[in-house]
């Protein structure tokens, strides 16, 4: 029970995030060139992603559990580490802090510069643009719903928590009308790339041959050693960041 | 031709990204922990160790980099 209630709050957060930068793109584009061609681009690599699970789903129920977990821990622990060294670096102050709004400034700057289509035909830019962008951050939610559900045998918990967080923030974007640029983004990203990182190191570890002290319940060790570590060094990455250097000290 | 670099770009930036060292030292680790485990040695406490020493590394070594 918890550990469907921890999966499905995992990807549920994952694919917010991801949803928030997939909406701020489309945003930009919709309310700049037109929402037809970019509600086109949304839709189909909607039905590509859609296909993508279709296909990837079943196809997993078929690999041997040790050896999917083993994969699947490797993927799930390159790619949340990723996320959680860039969360530590911008959380310190050595790298900057994902703006939504400055994102949504960028895009709709590029977007007015593109040249104008037609009327009544197909806006490729807009198309191309809301396709892209919904492919890209669609594709990260697929990998999470993919590789949680099929690893846990919970395929749609997985996809009902990414749909869902889908849902919540396109809804959430409609009411407000605007790049979500208060979603605290940066540090659900941290959360995430802790818990991503932490179930990396649990499937990879028993697709090894691992047997974890204390069965299951060990996740939840591996969850706050992580986390405890990850504060550690953005505290301790601030606190060098802040202090004055050895030459300026003495001067 | 432009397609099939931008696929390998895409998966290799999603798997590997901005360190490739990190990407490499959880290869080893795993492989370790594998090796390990098939020869009887108890090696749970190996990737929670690795990752650590491989996150810490790679965050510092980014950190003095930029600054």
């Amino acid at each position: 029970m918890s550990s469907n209630i921890l999966l499905f709050l995992t990807t549920f957060v994952a694919s917010a995030v991801e949803a928030v930068e997939a909406l701020t793109i489309v945003l930009a584009v919709g309310v700049v060139r037109g929402w037809r061609s970019t509600l086109i681009g949304v839709g189909a690599a909607s039905i590509v992603l859609a296909g993508i699970v279709a296909v990837l789903g079943p196809a997993l129920r078929l690999i041997p559990i040790g050896t999917l977990r083993f994969v699947v821990g490797a993927l799930l622990l390159a790619f949340g580490l990723q996320w959680l060294r860039k969360a530590i670096l911008r959380a310190s102050g050595y790298k900057p802090l994902h703006d939504e709004g400055a994102a949504f400034a960028r895009e709709h700057e590029k977007a007015g510069s593109a040249s104008p289509a037609a009327p009544k035909r197909l806006d490729w830019y807009s198309f191309t643009v809301a396709f892209k962008g919904v492919l890209l951050e669609g594709l990260e939610v697929t990998f999470i719903v993919v590789t949680f559900g099929s690893t846990q045998g919970r395929l749609a918990l997985a996809a009902a928590a990414g749909a869902a967080a889908v849902v919540v923030v396109v809804a959430v974007g409609l009411v407000v009308r605007g790049p979500l640029e208060r979603v605290p983004e940066n540090t659900l990203k941290f959360v995430v790339g802790v818990l991503l990182t932490s179930f990396g190191i649990f499937w990879g570890g028993e697709g090894a041959g691992v047997e974890w002290p204390g069965g299951d319940v060990a996740i939840l060790g591996v969850i706050a050693f992580l986390g405890l570590l990850s504060i550690g060094l953005t505290r301790l990455l601030r606190q060098r960041r802040t202090a004055p250097a050895p030459a300026a000290a003495r001067a | 031709m432009k397609y099939i670099s931008a696929f390998f770009r895409f998966w290799w930036d999603f798997i590997v990204g901005d360190d490739w060292r990190v990407a490499a030292g959880l290869a080893v680790a795993l492989a370790l922990t594998w090796v390990l485990e098939h020869h009887g040695v108890s090696a749970w406490w190996l990737l929670p160790l690795a990752v650590g020493l491989l996150l810490a590394e790679s965050v510092r070594r980014e950190a003095r980099a930029s600054s």
